[in-house]
């Protein structure tokens, strides 16, 4: 049974890739669409690869792939866990922008899990030590969030630029360090001792609250994520600097002649990563518990967002993208686990979906760059044979 | 001296080799009798190095035969080439420098017992062998702790414990001071001696007169003669190297201006533990005049280059237009007025897969038509590579497209198109018309000249003659990092510009 | 504490010199005079302070419990960045030997759990291999998937077979029936021998409390009793680790690869080759610190049992400046850390006064030798732990926790001149694009 199902399943991944290829780089002329386009279609199929692989994995594990499959398909379209779904997009969407922004000069910044967990409990602490009027406190929570995550990530960035540490070294190093130091703050001078519980930051007042947009099911966070992604797509994409942080990743020394100056980039770069990655837990601080709790502020959305980045293709729509259809697949996890699948194969055909679309990326982009090359050079042929003949 | 008993240990011949739009090697012969020192001499591009991977089976022919010791190879792989006896000791040392002496020597060729090496009978032996070419050397030491001519050394016995019997070394002597130069010297004698076959890159020819048995000049991608050092002096190799017609500068209708534009004083880059890569350098060129550097390369040109941008730590003074711009980073001495085309497109000019118009835009992002406030205004980026691309001829379908999709002579006019477009004072121009077709050569040759008499200065680094003469007022020679003479490009002959690039001058002053 | 003497001079570490006699002939001399200074200041420290936990049984046991896996960890970090890759999924390959360790040893004993614990490692170093070596992924992209997938396929895996078992479900094991066969060593910690209880020499000293000779019979008793076979097995990986990758053949093959795959290259070494076997052998190696962690320090599989060990391992190999003797310090140095925190959390404080005392030593012979650069360190790192020891009565738990990373931090940012990783590690290579 499982077998067909999956037998069949191979095939359409088969000549749906492959026909879908055709298809692109039949009709499309050379250029940024076509590029675009390409991108989004293998990475389209690299999920179709990896939904397959991950049926083949319940299959072996005695679970009914087309069952798991459409429980998720059915419990994820109603249309209360489309919410869901918008709600658990919220934070990826975030740490996929501060993935996102290092990625775009190179810089591996696999530091945002303790940067945004450092964010939290200071934005909390601090936060609830201010009185001001309700819209202009919850900015400053949020802003007190960016620059405690930028200061994190700054240490990174000073090792990096004075001392030649690797980020991904450091970055990994500090995340561990965060726990301990976030602990021990937490202990020693955040925790709100007049609670039974003990378990959280004192609660933020009202006025540094975040309303929601539908009541206990999205939260306003939801808007300053896309509105952040909307940013960092003027930043990068559009803005002087943000060309000058592509071109040092693109090519640093092109960059280094044309005046660019790399250690310049690299802690700026770092630093809005940083800040970026202070919003993660927002969600949780300003609109849902309303402080920090060691066991209360979600984790692991770190590294989630390394994942979403990946899938997105650094690209902002991507990233929404991917963070939606991650967001969908996590919000059916706890259906899941009733229909007796379990929820954690929602976490491993994320995981799987990385990896495929990250191999195919490294394959396909091989492919395309050749394929461009030859069609520039036969349109110039076309062209100067036409010339000649209108000549 | 020259133990040649009619054997050939290696033979060349009708050697063609092409690479996409090059032909880097056509109709090459090569004799090499065996137990000598063959040298071939060349300048950089006359497709030296192209030959000796040919014979280190590093690529294949397109035709033509090679034979090693009388027995015709094809051999498809440098493996291949070592089994037949052929070692070669490249230019850039391919030693792992955390390995101890001993680990890089014996790589890939163990002596041992079972899984375990050998390393007491790895040790005499390589021993043995360096006492045979008469040298010392420590074999535990990491080689990252080794200075160059150590380094070569290293190379030798590597190549020699695979049992190689014919040598190739590709410019040996271009990174070794004096001494060590003496030291190699004694050492291939000692191989020979042994019954060793050297085959000797160089373009040092006064080392190449007083080591070699034989010398094989090449010129163009081809052999141009074989001569016996007793038979010939340096003028008439550096004649047969260069060729014996050099083009004479054309003539100009502008002038040069008295306002100096750039001006180095004293600039010397140091590197630690080897000697200066630029050597109190020195150097002004005028509004509206085009200052050539000849030079064999690896002279320091490079490094030069980088001090003047200011990315490479100098010391000594740089002007540009009479502000003093030492200490200034690269974007502001842009700002005053430099520009650059790199040695390297690729490493350092494009960004390959970034679309064109992104690409001349690079370096005058700040320029105030690509702006709309903090963000770069597309459209009028886009139109400003069409006017490059409509200018200097790029042929594109489209501004959109990625770079690497151009062909190299595309992508290099796009490249002196962006440099030329920001208006420069000065323009500091290494190889701009490397590997790009010939009427490109003559759009980018124009297109300098013209911004020249628009009263641009420039500075020219080219290895290619007819370029360097073509287009400067002044040239001048750099040799091992310094500036050995200042020549007037109308009356500079082949032997005397040979003879300055190949160090022979230095030395007779 | 001797085993962590080489960490502290990682430039003559860096020196492998291939004579194995006169290896073992300059380097033990180091070894012994570094290692009896450091004991000696240790037992100053324990007979000023009052406090023997610093060196008995009981810490040294349980750090020696808590190095292992750690070791094993640094281990396998150290065959894949000699190889040229790096391998940032280490610890998801461990999280799959604790599962594999888990789920083997429950059902068929421990020796198949660790087995199985060793495959499921290799497994995962064979994606990670697949990725980065045959398609050229990005080694950390692929290393922070291979987390990811590591952690969420043992709870998957959990979840299927765990739920509903006696004492198991989504997040641990059900309880193994038998361990590891564990043992008290003969004569030097008053183990049997043919059914005769030996004398317990160690034990015998260490009660004595005695200057220094008290502090051998600690760490000589703490090393030998109750020691489980796995845990001799997993120290033997380090002369192993030792023997193959600096004295055969198919070690300086595999070295070759992470140092210049393009030299080895045109030496004949199949360097792809050489990089998949390093991964594999990682994956076994940090496979098996998973299972240490199942069938040793407890008797199920439990999520998160790793707790960050894999990172802990990284940063063992780069305190222990990619060599086996240096992990084996570095990860010696943490575990003791932890074991000491563990048994005796209030002997903390005295451990300043140690580093004090080293500091002070180094301070007088830096003056002798007018090093003034290592003089003014010194100076200021014995006044700070001065200060420390001086002020602090209780360190806070949570931060000692961080010792490992802050620790690899201050080592990278100060002596990242003396250390000497692979020069290739971490770079991508591809046949034939070198030349």
């Amino acid at each position: 049974m499982a077998d067909e199902n999956n037998d069949t399943i191979a095939k359409q991944l088969d000549t749906g890739f492959s026909g879908l290829l055709k298809k692109i780089t039949t009709t499309s002329n050379a250029g940024g669409l076509t590029t675009g386009l390409f991108t989004l279609a293998s990475s389209l199929a690299a999920v179709v690869i990896a939904l397959g692989i991950c049926a083949v994995l319940l299959a072996v594990t005695g679970k009914d792939p087309w069952a798991a499959y459409t429980e998720i398909v059915k419990t994820g379209t109603q249309s209360n866990q489309l919410l869901e779904m918008m709600k658990r997009a919220t934070p990826l969407m975030m740490a996929a922008t501060a993935v996102a922004v290092g990625f775009k000069m190179n810089l591996f910044n696999i530091g945002v899990e303790g940067q945004y967990l450092f964010a939290a409990l200071m934005a909390s602490a601090i936060g609830t030590q201010l009185s001001l009027p309700a819209p202009l406190h919850v900015t400053a929570v949020l802003l007190l969030a960016m620059i405690a995550g930028a200061a994190w990530a700054s240490i990174a960035a000073v090792l990096k630029v004075t001392r030649g540490v690797h980020e991904v070294i450091s970055t990994i190093m500090l995340n561990y360090i965060a726990l301990s130091v976030i602990q021990w703050l937490f202990e020693n001078w955040f925790r709100d001792n007049s609670l039974e519980l003990n378990i959280k930051t004192k609660a933020l007042p009202v006025s540094g609250r975040m309303p929601d947009i539908v009541k206990d099911r999205l939260g306003g966070m939801f808007i300053v994520a896309l509105f952040v992604v909307f940013l960092y797509w003027i930043l990068v994409f559009k803005s002087r600097f943000g060309f000058r942080l592509r071109a040092s990743g693109l090519n640093a020394g092109a960059a280094t002649t044309s005046g660019i100056g790399a250690k310049k980039m690299i802690v700026i770069a770092m630093l809005i990563s940083g800040g970026i990655a202070g919003l993660v837990a927002m969600q949780s601080v300003v609109g849902e518990i309303y402080g920090y709790g060691p066991n209360a502020t979600p984790t692991q959305l770190g590294f989630a967002g390394i994942t979403v980045a990946l899938l997105g293709r650094h690209h902002p729509i991507g990233i929404v993208a991917a963070a939606l259809l991650f967001g969908f697949l996590d919000s059916t996890s706890a259906q899941l686990q009733l229909a007796e699948i379990p929820s954690s194969i929602v976490k491993v055909i994320q995981a799987v979906i990385v990896l495929t679309v990250v191999i195919v990326n490294e394959a396909s982009i091989r492919w395309l760059n050749k394929r461009t090359a030859e069609q520039t050079a036969a349109r110039l042929v076309a062209s100067d044979v036409t010339a000649g003949v209108s000549a | 001296m020259a133990k040649s008993d009619g054997v050939l240990a290696v033979e060349l011949s009708g050697i063609d080799k092409n690479f996409p739009g090059v032909i880097a090697n056509h109709d090459v012969d090569l004799r090499v009798k065996s137990g000598t020192i063959h040298a071939v001499v060349g300048e950089n591009g006359a497709g030296k190095s192209t030959l000796m991977k040919t014979l280190y089976g590093m690529h294949q022919p397109d035709a033509g035969t090679i034979k090693v010791n009388g027995v015709t190879q094809h051999f498809r792989s440098p493996s291949e080439a070592i089994a037949a006896g052929i070692g070669m000791v490249h230019q850039h040392f391919m030693l792992a420098d955390n390995f101890t002496v001993l680990e890089n020597i014996i790589l890939g060729a163990e002596p041992a017992n079972g899984p375990r090496i050998d390393f007491e009978t790895a040790r005499t032996q390589v021993h043995k062998l360096a006492e045979s070419v008469g040298t010392k050397i420590d074999l535990d030491v990491p080689v990252s702790e080794l200075g160059v001519g150590k380094r070569q050394r290293v190379e030798i016995l590597k190549v020699l414990f695979r049992g190689a019997k014919i040598l190739i070394l590709d410019e040996p002597t271009a990174v070794l001071v004096p001494q060590e130069v003496d030291e190699l010297f004694l050492t291939l004698r000692h191989l020979v001696d042994d019954g060793a076959t050297i085959i000797f890159i160089s373009h040092k020819l006064k080392e190449v007169l007083a080591v070699s048995d034989e010398i094989t000049v090449m010129r163009d991608g081809t052999t141009v003669a074989t001569v016996l050092p007793s038979q010939t002096d340096r003028r008439k190799l550096a004649e047969l190297m260069v060729g014996s017609e050099l083009p004479s500068p054309e003539g100009r209708d502008s002038e040069i201006r008295a306002d100096i534009s750039l001006q180095v004083e004293h600039l010397t880059v140091t590197s630690p533990g080897q000697r200066d890569l630029v050597h109190d350098a020195s150097i002004t060129v005028h509004s509206g005049e085009i200052v050539g550097i000849a030079g064999v390369e690896g002279n320091g040109q490079f490094e030069l280059c980088s001090a003047i941008l200011g990315i490479t730590p100098s010391t000594g003074k740089v002007l540009i237009t009479g502000h003093d711009v030492t200490g200034h980073n690269t974007h502001d001495r842009r700002r005053a007025g430099l520009s650059y085309i790199p040695f390297d497109r690729h490493r350092e000019g494009l960004m390959l897969t970034a679309p064109l118009w992104e690409n001349t835009m690079l370096g005058r992002e700040h320029m105030p038509q690509f702006n709309r406030g903090p963000l770069i205004d597309g459209r009028s980026a886009r139109r400003d590579a069409e006017r490059v691309i409509e200018r200097f001829d790029v042929l594109t379908p489209s501004e959109t497209v990625p770079a690497f999709a151009l062909s190299g002579g595309n992508q290099q006019k796009l490249l002196v198109g962006r440099e030329l477009s920001s208006e420069p004072k000065v323009l500091v121009a290494a190889h701009p018309t490397r590997g790009v077709d010939i009427g490109a050569q003559a759009a980018i040759w124009d297109e300098i000249r013209h911004a020249r008499d628009a009263g641009l200065a420039v500075l020219l680094i080219s290895a290619d003659l007819e370029e360097l003469i073509g287009l400067s007022d002044t040239i001048l020679v750099m040799f091992d990092g310094e500036i050995t003479a200042k020549l007037d490009p109308a009356k500079v002959t082949p032997e005397i510009l040979g003879t300055h690039m190949t160090g022979g001058a230095v030395e007779a002053a | 504490m001797s085993t962590i003497a080489p960490t502290l001079s990682p430039t003559h570490e860096a020196r492998p010199t291939t004579g194995l006699g006169r290896f073992f002939a300059v380097r033990r001399n180091m070894i012994l005079t570094v290692g009896l200074t450091l004991l000696t200041l240790m037992s100053i420290t324990r007979l000023w302070t009052d406090e023997d936990p610093l060196t008995s049984s009981g810490t040294i046991g349980t750090a020696l419990r808590l190095t292992v896996p750690i070791l094993l960890a640094g281990l396998a970090a150290l065959w894949a960045e000699r190889c040229g890759v790096f391998n940032i999924g280490l610890e998801g390959m461990m999280i799959l030997g604790t599962w594999g360790a888990g789920f083997g040893a429950w059902k068929w004993g421990p020796w198949v759990g660790l087995l199985l614990g060793i495959s499921l490692g290799m497994f995962g170093a064979l994606i990670h291999a697949i990725a980065t070596v045959r398609f050229g992924v990005n080694q950390v992209i692929s290393g922070v998937v291979m987390n990811i997938l590591g952690f969420f396929g043992a709870r998957y895996l959990s979840d299927l077979i765990f739920t509903g078992e006696q004492g198991g479900g989504v997040s641990q094991s059900p309880q193994q029936k038998y361990g590891i066969p564990k043992f008290d060593t003969p004569f030097f910690a008053g183990g049997e021998l043919f059914g005769w209880k030996t004398p317990d020499f160690f034990g015998w000293l260490e009660e004595k409390h005695w200057f220094l000779l008290g502090d051998i019979g600690g760490i000589g008793k703490g090393l030998t009793v109750n020691l489980s076979w796995l845990t001799v097995l997993a120290v033997a990986m380090v002369p192993l680790t030792f023997w193959i990758l600096w004295r055969t053949r198919f070690g300086l093959r595999l070295r070759s690869s992470g140092e210049h795959p393009w030299a080895a290259e045109t030496l004949g070494v199949k360097v792809n080759r050489m990089r998949y076997a390093g991964l594999l052998v990682s994956g076994g190696l940090a496979g098996f610190g998973g299972a240490t962690l199942a069938i040793v320090a407890s008797s199920y599989y439990r999520q998160g049992q790793t707790g960050g060990r894999g990172f802990i391992g990284m940063a063992a190999m780069i305190f222990g400046n990619w060599r086996p003797l240096g992990v084996t310090g570095g990860a010696a140095l943490f575990g003791y850390s932890d074991g000491l925190k563990l048994v005796a959390s209030s002997s903390l404080p005295a451990l300043f006064l140690f580093v004090t005392l080293v500091a002070g030593l180094m301070l007088i012979v830096s003056l002798l030798r007018k090093k003034m650069i290592t003089v003014l360190t010194a100076a200021i790192t014995g006044a700070l732990f001065l200060t420390a020891y001086l002020t602090v009565k209780e360190v806070p738990e949570s931060l000692t926790q961080s010792v490992p990373y802050v620790a690899t931090l201050v080592v990278l940012a100060t002596a990242s001149k003396r250390l000497r990783p692979p020069a290739m590690a971490g770079l991508p290579y591809r046949p034939g694009e070198g030349h």
